[in-house]
């Protein structure tokens, strides 16, 4: 008889399909999600998420100050910066059109009872004078989504 | 506790089903919760987009509308052209949406409403304009109210939109102004006092918006820089400083000043060769969240500073940019004005 502990790595299968599965999303200038989770909730879930996918969170920024002061009803809305080390120095240092957009960031607010995450596609900071960011940048993109379609499944 | 082998056929059963579900394109919910479900909510209930699943609204709509709006988007109005679903994939998203209110399936004659659109436009100023916009360019901001403290529970959305005119029929729309939408700012007018003749002006006015529409509400990704970039001919700490006073002499505040790589190495092995400033002027926070809450992703302003062998430099985003990646023609004055901002700013420090 097999021990269950091998059946550990078959476990892993569906869940990458069901991560891909849900992240099939247009080619858009925007990623987008939706999560049932409230704010509090959402924003632990979101910052493991991007650890787990092996990226650093260097900065949860709020964009809100004094916006309850004047008549903004949320103090909900948070900015979570993350990458990776060496990636963010690299492309700081080769890449200035970058250089605006590190650390990469996911903005994350409440609506009502819900949260929502947006981030600019990486893709679409893509530049014909450098190729090889291509792909670098599509698996951001790709990472990204993964993240998205993860944040999504507890609707 | 299962035995191995039930397990296996479990797991089996569970991928043979899921990616059954992801070659059958007519898996409307699953289209829906990823396509549309972050703006319209998961159930419809609306958010950034307007509600859909209220049911005066999906007894008022034909399928057609339903599709041809997915198909169209609302073009800098938020909600985008989707053109990379297949036919099926598009009426498999309408039919989820019709679960919300099933039965009573809709369709109108295709009859042109005939009418005098000078006496509409009349009409129009004196009951619609309020809400809808004196050139039928809809509320300030869209969808339903959370958070954001504004004048009505559903904004009301653009008639000028090449988007909306090319979904809603003469019909359609003459329908909605005698009934009204129920549980919504919208109105009947035929119960406001107008007369059904009055009505068919107002359609024609609205249909002839079909002659004003901009060409391309916001701009073209290829027409525009992804940032700004200056020389400066001062040190980072001059820099820094200078852009400090300049943004503060601008009537923004200086929240924070950190190194690029901070929370990324340890403090003491931190790059001081590029360095971030963000300010922010609650004014300006406001306006953009009102019009759009995600726009809300590139506040605070932020520079960044850095020194490449010897020289310094200052870079920012092109706030232009933006209106492009947002879909959202009102956010077009706002990123004009950030960009002067930038520059003024930016200028002053580098001069
Ligand atoms: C009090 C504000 C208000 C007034 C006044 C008003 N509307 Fe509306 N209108 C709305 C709202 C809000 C909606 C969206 C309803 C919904 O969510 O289904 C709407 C929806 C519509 C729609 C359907 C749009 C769509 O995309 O389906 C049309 C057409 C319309 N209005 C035309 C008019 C005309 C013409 C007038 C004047 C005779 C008018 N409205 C007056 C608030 C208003
Ligand atoms: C990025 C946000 C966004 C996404 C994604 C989005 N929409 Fe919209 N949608 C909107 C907004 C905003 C409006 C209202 C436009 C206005 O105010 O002029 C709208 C309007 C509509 C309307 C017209 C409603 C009316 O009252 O006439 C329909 C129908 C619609 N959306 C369906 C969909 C469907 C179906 C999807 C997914 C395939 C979708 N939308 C995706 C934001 C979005």
């Amino acid at each position: 008889m097999i021990s269950l502990s091998h059946f550990r790595y078959l476990l892993i299968v569906p869940a990458f399909m069901l991560a891909f599965h849900s992240s099939i999303v247009q080619a858009d200038t925007l990623l987008m999600a939706r999560t049932t989770q409230d704010f509090p909730e959402a924003m632990l879930k979101l910052q493991e998420t991007i650890k787990n996918k092996g990226y650093v969170v260097s900065r949860v920024q709020r964009i809100d100050i004094g916006l309850t002061s004047s008549g903004y009803k949320t103090d909900k809305y948070r900015l979570v910066f993350f990458g990776k080390p060496q990636q963010i120095k690299e492309l700081s240092d080769q890449y200035p059109h970058l250089i605006p957009y590190l650390p990469f960031n996911i903005s994350i607010f409440a609506e009502g009872e819900e949260t929502l995450l947006v981030m600019v596609s990486p893709t679409t900071l893509k530049e014909n004078a450098y190729p090889e960011l291509d792909k670098m940048l599509e698996t951001l993109e790709r990472d990204v989504k993964e993240i998205f379609a993860i944040m999504r499944q507890d609707n | 506790m299962p035995s191995p082998r039930t397990f296996l056929v479990t797991l089996f059963i569970l991928i043979a089903g899921h990616s059954h579900s992801i070659h059958a394109s007519e898996d409307g919910a699953l289209l829906y919760a990823q396509n549309c479900a972050v703006c319209h909510g998961n159930h419809g209930n609306g958010g950034v987009g307007v509600p859909l699943a209220l049911p005066d609204f999906q007894y008022a709509v034909t399928d057609r509308f339903l599709e041809l709006s997915i198909r169209h988007g609302r073009p800098g109005r938020i909600m985008p052209a989707f053109n990379q679903l297949s036919d099926k994939q598009v009426k498999a998203i309408v039919k989820h949406i019709r679960s919300w209110a099933p039965g009573k399936p809709i369709s109108f004659p295709t009859i042109t409403v005939e009418g005098d659109p000078a006496k509409g436009k009349v009409l129009y100023q004196q009951n619609c304009a309020a809400c809808h916009g004196t050139n039928g360019e809809g509320g300030k901001g869209t969808g339903v109210t959370f958070s954001r403290p504004r004048g009505l529970p559903i904004i009301a959305p653009a008639l000028n939109n090449s988007g909306f005119l090319a979904a809603a029929s003469d019909q359609l729309i003459k329908a909605t102004l005698m009934n009204g939408r129920e549980g919504t700012p919208m109105v009947s007018f035929l119960k406001q006092g107008l007369s059904e003749k009055d009505i068919n002006n107002i359609v024609s006015y609205v249909r002839s918006f079909e002659n004003q529409l901009s060409a391309n509400p916001v701009p073209r990704e290829n027409e525009l820089a992804h940032t700004i970039t200056y020389e400066s001919d001062y040190s980072v700490e001059e820099t820094v400083a200078a852009i400090k006073l300049a943004a503060t002499g601008k009537n923004f505040r200086v929240i924070r000043i950190q190194n690029l790589d901070n929370g990324f190495v340890e403090e003491n092995k931190e790059d001081d060769r590029k360095v971030i400033i963000y300010f922010c002027n609650f004014e300006m926070v406001n306006d953009a969240l009102l019009i759009d809450p995600r726009a809300g992703m590139f506040l605070p302003c932020r520079v960044t500073v850095v020194e490449k062998d010897g020289k310094v430099s200052v870079h920012a985003i092109n706030p232009k940019w933006l209106s492009y990646l947002f879909n959202n023609a009102e956010l077009n004055r706002l990123c004009s004005e950030m960009l002067q901002t930038y520059i003024s700013i930016i200028e002053e420090a580098t001069l």
